[in-house]
């Protein structure tokens, strides 16, 4: 409620700065537009975790594009409109696929070069008015009126502004949302649950491209003049200050960094120069300083302050929604799971040295061994995270040897992970809605325009209902990185079942567990087994696996020493020998 | 095109592309030891060749107090970290290691700025003003923040950029400046001449290319800094201090980029922003090694040298959008040939 209150209180005092005198108006509209390209950087920087120094050239792409159809073509602008984001779509499309299948280190460093170099060439081309620029550029025309009023203009870019602003908090709300904000720590966990990381990272890249190339549109009819200067790489470094300095994590850091910068960098033109005794863009040395300072004293930024002050988000209900589609599992005791002598070599080191075993539907199957013995290799070989050096993998008589992660989640292979991977600053079951990326299919449109309500409430419902299954229903709105690591692996449980598996692999879920957080965790194992769930547990943990599998795979140096039911494992000499070192 | 402008061209490449291997070095050397994307890289090089020139006309650089700030600035948040850690009896020696050194070298510019020394001393001079601001900018800026993730270390990269950017304009102003060459010795060899400053700056660079292979390969402080950067972790286990590692590298990159700017500064014109295009040129070659390998990026860097010159001489005003646009088939090489690569941030 009061954050509702908050919102019409901007709203109106926003509807208000026309009053003020012309200055404090079009400072008012510059920081409109640069929110829009803030706002693309947070989701990029803050949310995704990327970043990029060349927001301003894609905001000079949409402004010279459109001013160069207008003027040599006299298309109309609002025809333009496309073709700069049709442009600016391709381009970024293009430079996100080069960059961002490799290290994190590498898009700023390509948006740095791409930034210079588009600077360099609108400067250079003769015909896009060198340094000197474009006059003339046709104003905007709005239902039949021409748009060349300043007050116009600052309600058409707060208005677009506030549409991007909305945009945006659905789109980090629904199923894509959520696997963006799981990509910034590390793709293995969002691959594990279908999602592909490159692909949702280039998109996310795409957007804020397009957010920016939208504002430089803006930019173009409303200063109906354009030349290079606000779009090199000085400027576009200035995005990444207002973002840091608003904060990253937060869309209303954009708006809250884009207003301070934006005054700030007035107030300093003005008075810096009077200090020093010299013309100069002097101001940039007190923003790197902030800049610094913030980074080491106020990571979150400006936009933290007021979130203290504001009460917490409220938790929408869960909603009654009919049940997601669920797949139909095997009949018990058929073939699931088959690992033909497959083989992984390090070097010169056979991590896994020609294993092969079986799942059947309906088992728990404990797959066992001393330290080093190759169970955590294992485990990756059938989930995709490590290419196999031979053999073969077939999952309801499927191949899935060689397939990635995100494919191999596809077939109803879903793991949990030894070092719990849940989104701390997620509530728990945001965390276990992600587990039904693959169950629903809406995308990035739909959920910008809020078509996705009916998949997502299903969701939500989902969720819910597999946080009360592994009995957490107490839990389920509270922060996930706020839990004990025992509710923690439980949590991770209830996402893998949100996937709606047809065998679920746990990597060492007893790791780190007290006494009685095992017996619990094993209750529930054999509880979901009961409910005709196939189960592979990696664990060396001897006493929790012996009363809870059906079977035991043993692997020691590599290679399968034993397979039997556990009392065969228990009194088989060899078994004894690796664990014991010889009796 | 005949053969003369051909051999001119490459003359001149030659001597960009040494000093752009020079700063791919430094570049690859700070990233890997730091994960810092050091982008301030190329501002030294312009403080380097700038504070020469203030020497040149006898007046006392205004790095000097930038590097007294620095060092007052670090010796703050040392004397802060100290105490709240309870170690307040290193305080003295910890201020005196600070302070000292800097006021010395301000003391001395300060001295020897009117006098008009020779060109040995005050190149000496510029060295020791500059290069100390490479481990206190490590101290003020980064170290605060050395666990963080690359992206923070970025951030914070880009804000050192700035603020180095705005203090060059306002100590040494928006005009440039030319230093005077080592020497004004021509060799003509048939009908090519090359100057003696070219000769300079080839010596100087394949002489430093070697110190830092001796470095690294022989000394313990190159081995501590390679064992930084092969796992901080396992470096800080066997003693070795991951922000010692990194006072080190940014020194030498200090050193390194201060000494560019002292080579190129008789060959072209340096303005407080030229140091930008400079590093990123520089980047540019590490980024062909993949910000790990030395000799790759050494010869990336060589081709940039190469292709910015070439370039020059056909599509002039070109020649930057040329050399930048060469990342994306660059990065293009480096996706298609590196394998899946997941940079895990906690």
């Amino acid at each position: 409620m009061v954050r509702r209150i908050g919102l019409i209180i901007f709203v109106v005092l926003l509807a208000m700065v026309p009053l003020l005198p012309p200055f404090y108006l079009t400072m008012a509209s510059y920081i409109g537009l640069y929110s829009m390209v803030a706002l693309g950087l947070v989701l990029l920087t803050g949310v995704t975790g990327l970043l990029s120094l060349g927001q301003a050239a894609f905001m000079g792409l949409g402004a010279y594009t459109t001013a160069m159809l207008t003027l040599r073509l006299h298309w109309s602008p609002w025809l333009t409109l496309f073709a700069s984001l049709a442009l600016t779509l391709v381009i970024s499309l293009v430079l996100g696929s080069i960059t961002l299948r490799m290290a994190g280190h590498y898009l700023p460093l390509t948006t740095i070069a791409w930034g210079i170099s588009l600077y360099f060439l609108f400067g250079n081309i003769p015909s896009l008015g060198g340094y000197t620029g474009l006059t003339d550029i046709p104003p905007l025309n709005l239902f039949g009126v021409e748009m060349r009023g300043e007050r116009g203009f600052y309600y058409l870019i707060w208005g677009v502004c506030l549409v991007s602003l909305w945009v945006t908090i659905n789109l980090l709300n629904s199923r894509e949302g959520r696997a963006i904000r799981a990509l910034k720590s590390g793709l293995t966990m969002a691959e594990a649950f279908g999602v592909s990381g490159p692909r949702l990272k280039i998109l996310v890249f795409a957007y804020s491209a397009l957010l920016a190339c939208t504002a430089g549109w803006l930019y173009a009819h409303m200063q109906r003049f354009v030349n290079p200067t606000p779009f090199g790489v000085g400027p576009g470094i200035e995005f990444i200050f207002m973002i840091a300095l608003g904060g990253a994590g937060n869309v209303w850091g954009a708006v809250v960094g884009a207003s301070v910068i934006t005054a700030l960098k007035t107030v300093l033109q003005g008075i810096l120069p009077r200090i020093l005794g010299r013309a100069g863009n002097f101001e940039v040395i007190v923003f790197g300083i902030l800049m610094i300072a913030s980074l080491q004293w106020m990571r979150g930024g400006i936009w933290v302050f007021f979130e203290r002050l504001l009460p917490p988000v409220k938790n929408p209900p869960i909603p009654e929604a009919k049940a997601l589609i669920a797949r139909t599992q095997p009949a018990r005791g058929e073939l699931l799971l088959k690992v033909e002598s497959i083989r992984k070599e390090f070097g010169g080191l056979v991590a896994v040295n020609n294993v092969s075993c079986e799942v059947y539907a309906g088992e728990i199957l404990g797959l066992i061994g001393p330290n080093g013995a190759g169970k955590t290799t294992m485990f990756n070989l059938i989930s995709g995270e490590l290419p196999r050096t031979s053999g073969n993998i077939s999952f309801a008589s499927q191949k899935i040897s060689g397939l990635l992660p995100h494919q191999i989640a596809r077939h109803g292979l879903i793991r949990t992970f030894q070092h719990v991977k849940l989104i701390a600053n997620m509530t728990v079951i945001e965390n276990v809605m992600l587990g039904a990326y693959l169950r629903t299919h809406d995308g990035l449109f739909a959920a910008a325009t809020c078509l996705n309500r009916r998949p997502d409430a299903q969701v939500r419902a989902e969720a819910a209902k597999q946080l009360r299954r592994v009995g957490l229903a107490d839990n389920m709105f509270a922060l996930a990185g706020s839990l004990p690591l025992g509710k923690q692996r439980v949590v991770e449980i209830a996402r893998a079942l949100c996937a709606d598996p047809i065998l679920l692999l746990l990597d060492e879920p007893a790791a780190g567990l007290r006494y009685l957080e095992k017996q619990e965790l094993a209750k529930l194992l054999k509880t979901l087994r009961d409910g005709g769930l196939s189960v592979l547990i990696v664990e060396h943990d001897m006493d929790f696996l012996m009363n809870l599998v059906d079977r035991i795979v043993v692997m020691d140096f590599g290679k399968k020493l034993a397979e039997g039911l556990p009392q065969e494992i228990r009194s088989n000499s060899e078994v004894l020998e690796a664990y014991l070192g010889g009796v | 095109m005949d053969l003369q402008t051909i051999l001119i061209l490459a003359q001149d490449a030659l001597t960009n592309s040494s000093i752009y291997v020079l700063l791919a070095m430094a570049t690859i050397l700070v990233f890997a030891t730091t994960r810092i994307l050091f982008l301030p890289q190329g501002e030294f090089v312009a403080f380097g060749g700038l504070t020469l020139a203030s020497f040149q006309t006898g007046i006392m650089p205004g790095t000097v107090w930038l590097l007294l700030l620095l060092a007052c600035v670090a010796a703050v948040m040392k004397t802060v970290r100290l105490l709240s850690s309870g170690a307040a009896r290193d305080l003295p020696k910890v201020l005196a290691e600070t302070l000292l050194p800097a006021f010395a070298i301000g003391f001395v510019a300060h001295a020897c700025a009117p006098m008009h020394l020779a060109l040995g001393w005050q190149i000496l001079l510029t060295l020791l003003i500059v290069t100390p601001m490479g481990p206190l900018i490590y101290e003020v800026a980064f170290r605060p923040l050395a666990d963080s993730a690359t992206l923070v270390l970025l951030t914070a990269a880009v804000a050192v950029h700035f603020v180095l950017l705005g203090s060059g304009l306002l100590f040494f102003g928006a005009e440039g400046s030319r230093t005077p060459p080592f020497t004004e010795a021509q060799f003509t060899f048939g009908n090519l001449t090359v100057s003696g400053q070219s000769l300079w700056v080839y010596a100087i660079c394949i002489l430093l290319a070697a110190l830092l292979a001796w470095f690294f390969g022989k000394t313990m402080y190159g081995k501590a800094l390679r064992a930084v950067a092969f796992n901080r972790h396992g470096a800080r286990l066997v003693g070795v201090d991951p922000c010692l590692a990194g006072s080190l590298s940014m020194g030498m990159a200090a050193g390194i980029g201060a000494l560019s700017g002292i080579l190129i500064g008789p060959i072209t014109t340096l303005y407080y922003d030229s140091g930008f295009l400079i590093g990123l040129k520089g980047f540019v070659g590490a980024i062909f090694g993949g910000m790990a390998s030395y000799p790759v990026a050494a010869a990336g860097a060589l081709l940039v040298g190469f292709l910015e010159s070439y370039s020059s001489y056909w599509l002039s005003s070109y020649k930057d959008v040329i050399v930048f646009t060469l990342i994306i088939p660059v990065l293009l090489w480096r996706s298609l040939s590196s394998v899946h690569f997941d940079d895990e941030e906690l």
